[in-house]
């Protein structure tokens, strides 16, 4: 492939992975010091922005093109394993928020974990993360996005136990890792099964690729493969279990709010920009397989619109910053899995820019979230219990109207960036099914809800914690002034994204319906106005019961403890592999007293060999007699060899006289 | 009596009997490295007699040989003298009955 032809083919598309991969490397290697391995990453990222950039301009205005760069990778046994790399409208919106939103929050963490000694490895697994989730992007094929998908599982093992010293956040990679590779393996099968269904691995490949209508239309075909769904549902269903699990979607959400144990630029990264997108990603990439099969779009709907409410109700409940907007970020995207099956459902072609506009929105104002929580806990010592916060707002006004913004867009208070995307996933769950719809709604209104009240917490009355409350240096406020504005602003430009990211069929059918209209604004304006109304005047130290809490007890617990979907998991699969372990144990018990067994017999008959072959012919025989044979020639030898070197000397003289001898003989 | 190149050879045969002899009978490491060079030199002494006596003395080949030699022989000695004392440094003597190093 041609990485320097930057005209007609789109090659060079793999500089944007390529650069964060070179300075991880450096990193990696070179051990710079923490100053220098910001500035090495950062200016590999925003090499990465600008052809981000330029690949975003290419595809403004040319939804339907969609261009491909293939190479082959290997060949096995006849078989080519084709690489490469693909730009479509959804490729270039993806890339840039990407890049430019991991570009920001870079530069924040160069701030924030300036105090940090592994500043630099820390700055090294960032890049390797961007690669991953940069050449996932990009990638054409659907090995090469499994790959670069594994990849970004690598990394944000290593960034959620970056601290790893704590228990709690070994604990938390662990999990995080072990919990999506179950997903992973969906998606593993459903690649295999998209090879052996196709032949190919890629996804556009001038009409043969598996996303393209004739290979649908010929897997479609194949009805009833397995649990009723046809080819391509198969697929799909494998491939959104992989994204159930990246996605942190039920019932796999519970490594998620357990990755806030991560740096916060982290938590910024996995849960705005890359990690959890990348399995909504995965659902839109291979959105047409999703298509042929709607009862593949209905389990899509119904994991979506169940973890949306599942998340919304936890987060009420909990008193970590971080892990409300751990829990709303899970709730976010099973909107986004709602907004992208009932697009399909609803628009039968172009559903894929509905929950795709609701990524990228949500990804500037989570990623702003999450920045403000970690500017919000720096200036209060490093605390994330919002019970011991209170007052900040007039201590950190910055950092707190950024926060509040983030706020406002994410319960989609009208007009801001939120309102513009939750509209259309609510109008057409509306269309596609009236019980996610409503399922939907509950939520949005509990996260307006849930908001309001952590805001209250955090903002209102007085300082509850210890110490000095201190604004943020302008390293850490500068971006989220940047995101704040993209999150406020971001839905006027929402048309255009929507046509834009409509690949699929080129024009989007914006739908207008007062009804939900009406209902999205209930639903926003009156969570924050219930918030507001709970909680603007209780008491809210640490020994104070929470407002809500006094009405429903027992609720309320069940809420605190999550559900109990942890617990409920150490009970299940953890007793199962418990289980599984001891029968395998007890087998493998007895095929070691089986094998001891097979060693005494064989030692036995081994002993009645050695008794006499052994012994006499080996022993005395062979190697015996051979080294009586050495020891006595080199006797000999051992008495020329006297150390006396006029001795060798004697010996030289003599073999000269010989030869002299022989020579006068033979010359006769 | 005229000298002829059978005497130059006869006293080559002599010099170098003696060299050798002493080469392979004295003890004195010293007195062993002269001898090395008497033999040496009843080479030197063939060379020159062979080129007085030829066809053709007029080419310079016998001396140019011999002063080859000889210029090897200084470097050789020098080197010999050199090693002398690295051994006497090593084993307090330069008596070569003593030194049996080689025969580990």
């Amino acid at each position: 492939m041609n990485l320097f032809d930057f005209s007609d083919s789109v090659g060079w598309l793999m500089w944007i992975p390529i650069c964060p991969l070179i300075a991880g490397v450096v990193l990696a290697l070179l051990k710079p010091s923490g100053k220098v391995s910001a500035m090495v990453a950062i200016a590999a990222l925003t090499v990465s922005l600008g052809f981000s950039l330029k690949a975003f301009a290419g595809t403004w205005g040319h939804e339907a093109h969609t261009l491909t760069h293939n190479f082959t990778w290997i060949q096995i046994a006849g078989v080519n394993l084709e690489f490469g790399v693909v730009l479509n409208s959804l490729t270039g919106s993806m890339l840039a928020m990407v890049s430019f939103i991991g570009l920001l929050i870079f530069i924040y963490s160069a701030s924030y974990m300036s105090q940090d000694e592994r500043m630099g490895r820390f700055f090294c697994y960032l890049s390797i993360f961007m690669v991953g989730m940069l050449g996932l992007v990009v990638a054409n094929s659907v090995l090469m996005l499994f790959m670069f998908w594994e990849i970004v599982g690598l990394a944000s093992y290593l960034l959620i136990g970056f601290w790893f010293h704590k228990p709690s956040a070994a604990a938390a990679a662990k999990k995080a890792f072990i919990t999506t590779r179950i997903g992973d393996l969906g998606f593993l099968i459903g690649l295999l099964w998209a090879f052996k269904a196709t032949g190919t691995f890629l996804f556009f490949d001038g009409g043969v690729g598996i996303l393209e209508s004739s290979t649908i239309a010929a897997l479609a075909s194949n009805t009833n493969v397995l649990w009723g769904l046809n080819g391509a549902g198969v697929i799909a269903v494998f491939l959104f279990i992989g994204a159930v699990g990246k996605s942190g979607q039920l019932p796999l959400h519970v490594w998620l709010p357990d990755a806030m144990e991560g740096p916060t630029p982290v938590s910024a990264l996995i849960h705005a920009a890359t990690m959890v997108a990348a399995g909504v990603f995965l659902v839109a990439r291979a959105f047409p397989l999703f298509l042929a099969d709607t009862a593949a779009l209905e389990i899509v709907i119904w994991i979506g619109g169940l973890t949306a409410l599942f998340a919304a109700l936890i987060a009420i409940a909990q008193y970590d910053i971080k892990r409300i907007l751990a829990y709303s970020t899970v709730s976010q995207l099973g909107l986004m899995m709602v907004g992208l099956g009932a697009g399909g459902l609803a628009i039968q072609d172009g559903g894929v820019s509905i929950g795709m506009f609701h990524l990228l929105t949500h990804a500037f104002f989570k990623a702003l979230l999450f920045l403000g929580a970690g500017s919000i806990i720096h200036g209060c010592g490093d605390e994330q219990d919002i019970r011991l916060m209170g007052g900040v707002f007039s201590k950190m006004k910055i950092s707190s109207l950024a926060y509040l913004a983030g706020t406002i867009a994410l319960c989609a208070f009208p007009f801001t960036s939120g309102y513009f995307s939750k509209d259309q996933i609510l109008l057409s769950a509306w269309e596609a099914n009236k019980t996610v719809f409503w399922i939907s709604a509950f939520a949005s209104l509990l996260t307006a809800f849930y908001m309001t009240r952590q805001c209250c917490y955090v903002f209102l009355g007085k300082y509850r914690g210890e110490g000095h409350v201190h604004e943020s240096p302008p390293l850490m406020t500068v971006p989220l002034v940047i995101l704040a504005v993209f999150a406020l602003l971001l839905g006027y430009v929402s048309e255009h994204f929507y046509h834009v990211l409509d690949y699929l069929s080129g024009v989007h059918v914006h739908q207008h319906n007062s009804t939900v209209v009406i209902i999205s604004w209930i639903i926003a304006l009156g969570g924050i106005s219930l918030g507001l109304l709970v909680y603007a005047r209780a008491k809210m130290g640490i020994d104070d019961v929470d407002p809500v809490k006094r009405l429903m007890t027992t609720p309320y617990g069940w809420l605190e403890n999550r559900l109990y979907a942890d617990e409920l998991y150490q009970l299940t699969a953890f007793k199962l592999w418990g289980a599984l372990a001891k029968a395998i144990s007890a087998i493998e018990g007895l095929i070691y007293i089986m094998v001891v067994v097979a060693t005494a017999i064989v030692s036995m008959i081994g002993q009645f060999f050695s008794g006499t072959i052994d012994k006499k012919l080996i022993d005395q025989v062979s190697f015996d007699g051979t080294c009586k044979r050495i020891y006595e020639s080199s006797q000999i030898n051992a008495f020329i060899q006297n150390g006396f070197l006029q001795g060798y000397l004697r010996i030289v003289t003599a073999g000269a006289v010989v030869i002299g001898i022989l020579f006068l003989l033979l010359a006769r | 009596m005229e000298l002829t190149l059978n005497h130059f050879l006869i006293l080559s045969a002599i010099l170098f009997s003696i060299g050798l002899v002493g080469a392979l009978t004295r003890r004195h490491i010293i007195i062993m490295l002269i001898c090395l060079e008497i033999m040496l030199n009843a080479a030197n002494l063939n060379l020159i007699a062979f080129w007085h006596f030829s066809p053709n003395p007029e080419l310079m080949h016998g001396p140019l040989f011999t002063l080859f030699t000889i210029a090897i022989a200084a470097t050789e000695a020098a080197l010999g003298l050199a090693l002398v004392l690295a051994i006497f440094r090593h084993y307090q003597t330069i008596d070569l009955e003593q030194i049996q190093g080689l025969k580990e």
